[in-house]
């Protein structure tokens, strides 16, 4: 069978069990829609969890973004990995203990205040779309590479297959897809990097591949190879850095604390049926996602050696098969600047943005870019870092059925991520808008439609988000982050362990947190980009870490407002009391 | 079990200032404990993470750990495992505090999951 048929019938296959799985888990109950009826096993739970959590940005970009910048990119590995120890350790249980539906829920009762919660959900929904977005983006990046269909028509599809299981069948449909499309794409992720490390280092398992001698004979380790061949070619070391320590630290905090954060994370561990049922569901989906996370820079470090192998000063002529697809779908350009012909990687950029496409062919056939000239360095070839994970089976050679398991892995990461964060925007709005606020005596039965309207048009909106995307995927899952640390996190924080913390602070620190971090992110993400250097930085510290200082001065703003406002009210001491202690009383 | 539970002790206008009272001795030392393990554990995460992967990365990266420089496996692995381990032994060491003082929530098994 061709690889096109293979990549077919594998995505063709993961769609109808998705589906499938949907229509034998529908929804009866609002509270099998918002927490799948709150029974679900903990090692389930963390199953499901780790697909919700492992994006499009987790297994099509972070591999590439490992292998394009070393050693920086552990702010992801660790940011992503890190807030799930703060998860099971200082939210999680007692949440579950709280045990309603959603995290405004938790806001709005525990500062006795529906305007907290109209906060809580504004944050939510905030969070929730521009994190969305990025999903949306990399199914269309899938079908438009893999199944020949254009991004738009891509993203069209996604959002129907994500309708029919996240609609019909609420947190009940979505946890048990999840659970099949966590064993899709750790299949996907992992098989490649089976292959691939065998191939470079005779050892299959990718964790010790990395940590051992390339079998070229040169006796050298994968990493010292690694920084040797770069540093020769003109850029740092892979294994140093070119961030600021206290970037590193910042965006490192950030994501940790964002990942504490983030309303559909927190949301599955509603689901598990008790408090201690939560940290082991949490200890279970960190073993998942670290499967995944431990095997990244394996995969990233693989990638660029075989990348700058099969690329440097390679006639492009004869220039591989994957490398021509990549160019007809715009994510790799070649510019031949010194006139000779074949491919030559530097450090620095080919020219300037993203490339632009002349309809005429070069003098070596090539696609022309028409963009302006950046000649201060010998780098020829632009290649987008979100195809790394995408073209490394074919990078690397491997057999086709392994493209189309990669093809099917992407969009089970991209639909899982997608389903969760409709999820948590529907029910914010069904339950805590309508339910809890502005329409307390809507029945049952109206709230359930309600939601499965809210998801609908959720999904509308992501997938508009998706074709006209405000930035390429991870970055902007990056902004999710820095809101949720700024936001939420804080007040979740005090609610379970200051009995002081009252309504005034706990809004005041929110709105604080949320409108700091969100005009610093868009006063150098989207008004003024071109200021977005290292000097213009408060303290040094980048967009993507500025969420630290957010949640510092939402600390400090709801602290210092309750000093001056009245204690919670003496029920609030005992629901605090309450969740702090597992036994059911 | 010599407590009385939480949920029966009287609100009435008891405020904050004295809400103690509502909460049974037990209660109490199960939380002390149970912070004074958190920040323990906190501890170490905040050490393996930003300590070993980020202040302290350059220095450790003169060890190697097989092929990897040691503050670069921190970064990249250790503190990935770490973490996961963190968990479970928070996990098994709070289940156990609980049950010292009563708290823990296995005699509603049957309950929930009937």
């Amino acid at each position: 069978m061709s690889t096109q048929t293979l990549i077919y019938l594998f995505v063709g296959l993961s769609f109808a069990m998705y589906i499938g799985i949907a229509i034998w888990s529908r929804a009866a109950s609002t509270k099998d829609f918002y927490i799948a009826g709150g029974g679900v096993n903990p090692v389930v739970n963390g199953m499901a969890t780790a697909a919700d959590w492992m994006s499009a940005a987790s297994f099509i970009s972070m591999a590439g973004i490992i292998a394009f910048s070393g050693y920086d990119a552990s702010v992801y590995l660790m940011g992503w990995t890190g807030g799930y120890v703060m998860l099971a350790l200082l939210l999680a249980p007692y949440l579950r203990k709280f045990g309603q539906f959603t995290v405004p829920d938790f806001i709005g009762t525990r500062y006795y205040s529906k305007a907290a919660r109209v906060v809580a959900v504004i944050c939510l929904i905030f969070i929730s779309f521009t994190y969305i977005a990025g999903q949306m983006r990399g199914v269309g990046i899938v079908f438009s590479r893999f199944l020949d269909v254009p991004i738009t028509m891509g993203v069209i599809i996604g959002m129907a297959i994500v309708f029919v299981y996240a609609v019909l069948g609420g947190m009940k449909g979505i946890t048990y897809t999840q659970v099949a499309q966590y064993c899709v794409l750790i299949f996907a992720y992992m098989v490649p990097a089976f292959f691939i490390s065998f191939l470079l280092t005779d050892n299959p398992i990718p964790q010790l591949g990395l940590g051992s001698t390339v079998n070229d004979g040169s006796g050298l380790y994968v990493l010292q190879k690694l920084d040797l061949v770069l540093q020769d070619m003109g850029f740092g070391a892979y294994t140093d850095g070119s961030k600021s320590m206290i970037d590193v630290f910042c965006i490192t905090a950030a994501l940790m604390i964002g990942t504490a954060g983030l309303p559909h994370v927190i949301v599955r561990f509603f689901t598990v049926p008790k408090a201690s049922d939560a940290r082991k569901s949490a200890g279970w989906a960190l073993v998942f996602i670290a499967l995944l996370y431990t095997t990244a820079p394996a995969v990233g470090a693989f990638a660029r050696l075989n990348f700058i192998d099969s690329v440097q000063d390679q006639d492009y002529a004869t220039a591989p098969a994957w490398f021509k697809n990549w160019e007809a779908n715009d994510l790799i350009a070649w510019r031949d600047k010194n006139g000779d012909g074949k491919m030559q990687l530097g450090n620095g950029d080919p020219f300037k943005g993203a490339p632009e496409f002349d309809e005429v062919a070069g003098a070596s056939g090539e696609r022309v870019v028409k963009n302006d000239a950046a000649d201060d360095n010998v780098n020829e070839v632009y290649v987008d870092r979100d195809i790394m994970v995408l073209a490394n089976p074919e990078i690397a050679n491997l057999p086709g059925w392994v493209i189309a398991l990669v093809a099917a892995g992407g969009l089970a990461a991209a639909l899982s991520t997608a389903a969760g964060l409709l999820l948590v925007i529907s029910s914010s709005i069904s339950h805590d808008l309508l339910k809890q606020t502005f329409r307390p005596r809507i029945t049952e039965k109206g709230e359930l439609l309600a939601a499965r309207l809210a998801a609908t048009a959720a999904i509308v909106v992501a997938g508009y988000l998706g074709i006209y995307p405000p930035g390429w995927v991870a970055q902007v899952v990056a902004f999710a982050f820095g809101l949720a640390a700024a936001s939420l996190f804080p007040a979740i924080f005090m609610g379970i362990f200051s009995k002081r913390m009252n309504r005034e602070g706990a809004i005041a620190g929110m709105v604080t947190g949320l409108t700091f971090t969100f005009l610093y992110i868009g006063w150098f993400k989207l008004w003024s980009p071109a200021s977005n250097i290292a000097a213009n930085w408060l303290f040094g510290i980048s967009p993507e870490g500025i969420g630290v200082i957010g949640m510092v001065l939402n600390f400090a703003v709801a602290i210092t407002v309750a000093k001056f406002t009245s204690a919670p009210p003496a029920e609030v001491g005992k629901l605090v009391d309450n969740i702090r202690v597992p036994r059911l009383s | 079990m010599e407590v009385a539970t939480s949920s029966i002790a009287p609100i009435g206008e008891v405020g904050m200032s004295e809400e103690k009272i509502e909460t049974t001795d037990s209660e109490k030392v199960y939380w002390s404990e149970n912070i004074r393990l958190l920040s323990s554990l906190m501890v170490i995460w905040f050490v393996v993470s930003f300590g070993a992967g980020i202040m302290f990365r350059e220095w450790l990266d003169q060890f190697s750990l097989g092929g990897y420089p040691l503050g670069f496996w921190f970064a990249q692995q250790g503190s990935i495992y770490i973490f996961i381990g963190l968990i479970y032994f928070y996990s098994w060491k709070i289940h156990k505090i609980e049950q010292k003082y009563h708290v823990d929530d296995d005699q509603s098994d049957k309950d929930d999951q009937a």
